[in-house]
């Protein structure tokens, strides 16, 4: 300290420098609680609330008995923790034609949506390969048409739908909601593909054809390995939207062939005495689960996916 | 002929991409396509891989006309600016794709491979991913990629474009060497870069507009540009081009001005010199400085306006008579800005274009 004292007799020059020296210097701090994190954090946490409030009512109400609910106490946490409720909506709820509660429709709706969702990002995939790295004569032509697809209503379409279903013998089966749900998620799903196949380099694919690759061979060896964020976009949109519908499965299908959501809807709308809240909620719930379970499973890959898909390019 | 290109013709809707091209490549020459971007240049090389389809004309290589193959089948193999390795593959895999794909035998391929890596120095490196290598590395293996085709032909499309500068000389000497090394091999390079094109061609074929202005020797395309865009483009710092007259009265001279330069010794093509408008190109390179440029046939003076220090030498900027000058002197001379220095050239050593078809006098 003493060779300050002994700049500061120095001059002025000397003085200046001392009191740069004890200026800010290195990271400037920063104070946990400001104004623009209790703003920020607060803004987060209300919305959250918002959003995960009705989750947890629906929750809290699914474990508990009937008599509890008549008590009126929406919000507090059940008295008595019982499962029954869960039970009951899996295998004993009764919807206006049978009592076999969502097992039933768990089953359906796994049996149209796992081919629905193969089958049309097979096809998609393929479509959107051909369109960004084949391009064939006519290809502007044929996507315009197949993203004009992606903006007409769908009530437009259902009726046809019905008369060409009909007529091909498919009306009223899997197999023919499967082919509905297909052609249905080809527009959007092949602009995904399109697109994300598009930003990969063109030259990997030039590379590939002087090495000898055809169609196939590029599309197996070359771009399907590179695509599996985009697969996993596609795969949670075709999974949740077509698990989620209700429309295609009400039209489509015969009531022995009903889909999970509809089913759910048959049981909540069937009032045969009391209407027991706690039953609704649990097979709301389960209804849920599988969209649920695809979304936490596959969260950190298909914000990579989107993020894959929309920047690079 | 190892390559051969006759009346190539490429359109894009109205859009002429490529004009009538003929181009000749012997067995074991090195080309270079030059040119600036939208010239054509990586379109023609794409065009002989069979990448694009032609609109007109046929393409021969080996003597085989090979205008409707396959790529693969074209006894060609290609090296890209993005490298343009199988992320998901091994250096081996991207090594052998090729050669899976054709059915080559299993000890063929690590034959070829053990090869390859050993004229690439890329032995270690067989077993990594492309994301773990450098970015010479991968082009290493790119390069690579192409020699264990056991081809005749390599078409390299900018393949240095994407290194920083002191692995891109590295690598461009490593190109002229296996070029050296694989006798017979024909290799056709695509680049904007002049320093490249010198340093490795046999001959350089400079494209403008879907066109080639000149093919020759970089000896030949440096010293007699044939057009003035060639000469434009060629060098850097670039040619003075100086605008004047040409005046026959007893000896032909070029007149820009008050300054005329005697040009009875520079070697016209054709008829000899006429009267009339042109521009005067000399080189940076060919100016001299002081004492030096006392000797030279035409002498001036003029003001040093700015100096761009460069280390061997400098970069001088002046005015001659109101025309832009530059010119270059040893790094160690010492010059300053303000200065007024004597300056002199050998108008032997220039290029005369035409004013109106500014093509070479």
């Amino acid at each position: 300290m003493a060779d300050v004292a002994a700049l500061n007799t120095a001059g002025v020059a000397a003085d200046a420098v001392s009191k740069d020296l004890a200026g800010p210097r290195g990271a400037r701090p920063r104070r946990a609680i400001s104004r623009r994190n209790v703003f920020l954090y607060g803004t987060l946490f209300v919305i959250s609330v918002y959003y995960l409030l009705p989750l947890y009512v629906m929750i809290v109400t699914s474990l508990k008995g009937m008599p509890e609910i008549r008590l009126g106490n929406v919000f507090s946490p059940p008295m008595e923790i019982t499962f029954e409720p869960w039970v009951k909506a899996w295998a004993e709820a009764c919807t206006g034609l049978n009592c076999d509660g969502l097992s039933r429709g768990f089953w359906n709706s796994v049996q149209i949506t796992v081919p629905s969702v193969i089958l049309s990002i097979a096809i998609a995939s393929l479509n959107g390969y051909a369109l960004a790295n084949w391009r064939f004569k006519g290809a502007d032509v044929f996507f315009t048409i197949l993203i004009f697809g992606a903006f007409i209503p769908y009530q437009v379409m259902l009726y046809p739908m019905v008369i060409i279903l009909r007529e091909i013998g498919l009306y009223g089966s899997l197999s023919g909601l499967v082919l509905v749900h297909t052609i249905f998620g080809m527009p959007i799903l092949t602009l995904l593909f399109r697109n994300y196949f598009t930003s990969l380099p063109e030259e990997l694919f030039k590379a590939a054809r002087v090495d000898g690759a055809g169609f196939w061979g590029i599309y197996f060896k070359i771009m399907l390995p590179m695509s599996l964020p985009i697969f996993v976009v596609a795969l949670i949109i075709q999974i949740t939207g077509i698990w989620n519908d209700f429309l295609f499965g009400v039209v489509y299908t015969r009531p022995e062939s009903y889909p999970m959501t509809v089913q759910l809807n048959n049981i909540v709308n069937s009032v045969q005495g009391v209407k027991e809240y706690n039953v609704n909620m649990a097979a709301t719930l389960l209804t849920g689960l599988v969209p649920l379970i695809v979304y936490f499973a596959s969260g950190k890959l298909f914000v990579r996916g989107i993020a894959a898909g929309a920047v690079k390019g | 002929m190892s390559v051969s290109i006759k009346e190539l013709t490429l359109s894009f809707g109205d859009v002429e991409v490529l004009k009538r091209l003929d181009l000749e490549i012997e067995r074991g020459e090195f080309l270079v396509l030059l040119g600036s971007s939208g010239c054509g240049k990586s379109t023609l090389l794409n065009c002989i891989a069979g990448l694009l389809d032609i609109t007109d004309g046929q393409i021969f290589i080996n003597g085989r006309n090979v205008t409707w193959e396959q790529p693969k089948d074209r006894g060609i193999g290609m090296v890209f600016q993005s490298y343009a390795l199988y992320p998901q593959m091994t250096v081996e895999g991207n090594l052998s794709f090729g050669l899976k794909n054709a059915r080559v035998p299993k000890d063929e391929i690590a034959r070829r491979i053990a090869r390859a890596a050993e004229i690439l120095h890329m032995g270690p490196l067989l077993k990594r991913k492309p994301a773990q290598l450098s970015g010479g590395q991968r082009q290493r293996v790119a390069i690579g990629r192409a020699l264990v085709r056991d081809v005749d032909v390599f078409l390299f499309d900018e393949p240095l474009s994407n290194l920083d500068a002191k692995l891109r000389a590295e690598l461009r000497v490593e190109i002229k060497r296996l070029h050296q090394q694989l006798e017979n091999t024909t290799m056709i390079y695509v680049t904007h870069d002049q320093i490249e094109a010198m340093t490795l061609a046999d001959r350089i074929a400079i494209m403008r507009a879907g066109s080639i202005q000149q093919l020759a020797e970089p000896h030949t395309i440096y010293n007699r540009p044939v057009n003035k865009y060639v000469a434009g483009f060629i060098g850097s710092p670039s040619i003075n081009l100086i605008d004047g007259t040409i005046e026959m009265n007893g000896v032909p001279s070029f007149v820009a001005g008050r300054t005329r330069i005697g040009i009875e010794r520079y070697a016209f093509s054709g008829n000899g010199p006429k009267p009339g408008g042109a521009t005067f190109g000399i080189r940076p390179e060919h100016i001299f400085l002081g004492r030096a440029a006392a000797e030279e046939p035409f002498t001036a003076e003029v003001d040093v306006e700015v100096i761009e220090p460069m280390g061997a030498d400098t970069l001088v900027w002046s005015k001659l008579d109101g025309h832009e000058l530059r010119f270059r002197v040893d790094g160690q001379v010492p010059i300053r800005t303000g200065e007024r220095v004597p300056i002199g050239f050998d108008p032997a050593r220039a290029s005369i274009f035409d004013a109106e078809t500014e093509m070479r006098l």
